[in-house]
């Protein structure tokens, strides 16, 4: 190879390869290192190497998930789990466990054979390249008029799909509800304050931290919903734009108190709301269906014009996302933060 | 030009890598991981010109706002080990009218 | 008058070059940085200080190629939040470490390398 010449695939193979040996080293370090933190840590590194990644694949709605998710949230809601466990183990005794070794060999050799059968990347003939997926990029325009046509494919080619997963996120809110409380009072006593600090001094000391969260809040949610309104033209949606605004509700949480944060949020409202979205994105189905069509057709929303139904569809469903995904992140983060912890200082 | 630029972002991210599985002190990590996010935000804006794509550019204005977040909450859990306490407090009104007479 | 605007748009070009490529020799400075210097405060010093530098001459470059569009409005905003947050972050990381009672390393160069048990420094 000629070195002085780089074409652009050359170099983007380039990139490519140093991006995946960065997710080699981190998953690597993950499995091996023992402190807990350092392994939150770099989860927030692993997520943010491969949204990169998923950037250099074209697929910038996903990377834009995974942005969402990986960096700001994950990361706080992996540290109020380990609030709630303790941090030491006892070490385990280094058995070899011949039998389990074998079976994750066997599986290791399975999936790396299934691995032979995948096409190869941008292959013409793989199946979502050929089918459906040449049919919904050649109508999707003239069926919806929206110029971003992953908007379109997960919100009306694939309704079904997202009010699936729709409802797994809600359930997935119900779950932890159950698990960990409502935020609320547990066994009839409001939970104490886990450490008697000196209030001055945080005061004190974080007016820097206030000022500039202060000034970043509004922004934040200000962001959220122009991704959520943006998403037909670029990457974004409901999903997103939920994550982001109920980061910025956990951002005020984490720094003016989770008291002051229910205080503007409560989670009474919380509560209804993961439930309301799933009722709205459901709702805009039998809206279809009274107007005489199928569950979740969109066309017959505006009868002068398809596509603007289309579009009319897609908005109210995408903000029944956003309510049900904002509400139970923030369902997950009150549950985590007011349990009592069973450790006490003296664990750490 | 941007390709160099890309590369010699490429190059800090693997060192700031480096740093963070190194780290003697749990702050040397946190301070790795914020740095590299700070790297990650520039690469994606320097790898969206590079591939003509400008939604990059999106993606790296959330993770700027993302980023804060998680690291204040790192820093949070280090300092206090919960993460439901306030480190700072809206003077309420009455706390204001105590100031004012103390002083 | 046709020339000098071309004059300008190279020079436009050139100068978005010669920033990026100073932004990343900043960045790649600050990394080295991080790496090398024995302790945790003079790592924060690398980062904090080459972080702000780096990311506002790359931005920069960017936005000298972007012209004016929207994509440079998003660019400076990515650039007010850096500028924002990533002194803060700093800030915060750094106040924590010193309520931590993490004691910087004092001395001269030699002492520190005799009493450097953290392999910091190599």
């Amino acid at each position: 190879m000629n070195a002085d010449f780089i074409t652009p695939l050359d170099a983007f193979t380039i990139i490519d390869l140093i991006l995946m040996l960065m997710l080699l080293i981190v998953g690597l370090a993950i499995v091996r290192l023992n402190d807990i933190f350092a392994i939150v840590m770099l989860a927030g590194v692993y997520s943010l190497v491969s949204a990169l990644w998923f950037v250099s694949l074209d697929a910038v709605d996903v990377a834009f998930t995974e942005a969402a998710v990986g960096a700001g949230i994950s990361t706080v809601l992996m540290l109020g789990a380990m609030l709630l466990s303790s941090r030491t183990a006892l070490p385990a005794k280094p058995v070899r466990k011949w039998a389990s070794f074998f079976i994750v060999l066997a599986t290791g050799a399975a999936l790396m054979y299934a691995v032979t059968d995948m096409p190869s990347f941008g292959d013409p003939l793989s199946a979502p390249n050929a089918y459906v997926g040449l049919e919904y990029l050649k109508r999707s325009l003239p069926d919806t008029e929206i110029p971003n046509v992953v908007s379109s494919v997960l919100a009306s080619y694939r309704g079904y799909d997202t009010l699936g997963e729709t409802s797994v996120i809600l359930t997935a809110g119900l779950g932890v509800m159950l698990i960990l409380g409502m935020g609320g009072k547990i066994n009839g006593q409001l939970k104490k304050k886990a450490i008697d600090y000196d209030n001055a001094d945080a005061q004190a000391h974080h007016t820097v931290l206030r000022v500039v969260s202060k000034m970043m809040i509004p922004l934040i949610v200000l962001y959220g919903f122009y991704v959520q309104f943006h998403g037909d033209f670029g990457p974004g949606g409901g999903f997103q734009a939920g994550v982001i605004i109920a980061s910025a509700v956990i951002l005020y949480a984490l720094i003016f108190g989770v008291d002051a944060a229910k205080a503007a949020v409560p989670p009474l409202v919380v509560r209804i709301g993961a439930a309301l979205g799933v009722l709205i994105y459901g709702g805009t189905g039998i809206a279809g269906l009274i107007l005489g069509s199928n569950y979740l057709d969109y066309n017959v929303l505006d009868p002068h014009s398809a596509p603007h139904g289309q579009e009319l569809g897609i908005m109210s469903i995408e903000i029944g996302v956003l309510i049900t995904v904002c509400s139970v992140m923030l369902v997950i983060f009150y549950g985590f933060t007011s349990r009592q912890p069973d450790i006490t200082d003296k664990d750490w | 030009m941007i390709f160099a630029t890309t590369l010699m972002l490429m190059g800090a991210m693997t060192l700031m890598l480096a740093r963070l599985l190194r780290g003697p002190e749990l702050y040397d990590r946190v301070l790795a991981v914020n740095s590299f996010g700070t790297k990650t935000v520039l690469f994606l804006c320097v790898f969206s010109f590079l591939i003509g794509r400008p939604d990059g550019v999106d993606i790296a204005l959330l993770y700027a706002l993302m980023n804060f977040i998680g690291t204040i909450a790192i820093l949070k859990f280090f300092r206090y080990r919960a993460l439901d306490v306030a480190l700072s407090r809206m003077p309420s009104r009455n706390t204001r009218k105590k100031a004012g007479a103390k002083s | 008058m046709s020339t000098v605007l071309e004059i300008l748009h190279i020079a436009r070009f050139g100068l978005a070059g010669v920033f990026l490529l100073g932004g990343g020799f900043f960045v790649l400075a600050g990394a080295i940085g991080v790496l090398r210097l024995p302790d945790f405060y003079t790592r924060l010093h690398a980062a904090g200080v080459t972080d702000t530098m780096g990311s506002t001459l790359i931005l920069l470059g960017l936005m000298l190629i972007a012209g004016f569009t929207l994509l440079s409005v998003k660019l400076a905003l990515v650039g007010l939040f850096l500028f924002l947050t990533s002194p803060t972050a700093t800030h915060a990381v750094a106040n924590a470490a010193h309520k931590a009672k993490l004691k910087p390393l004092l001395g001269t160069y030699r002492q520190t390398r005799k009493g450097d048990n953290e392999g910091g420094s190599q």
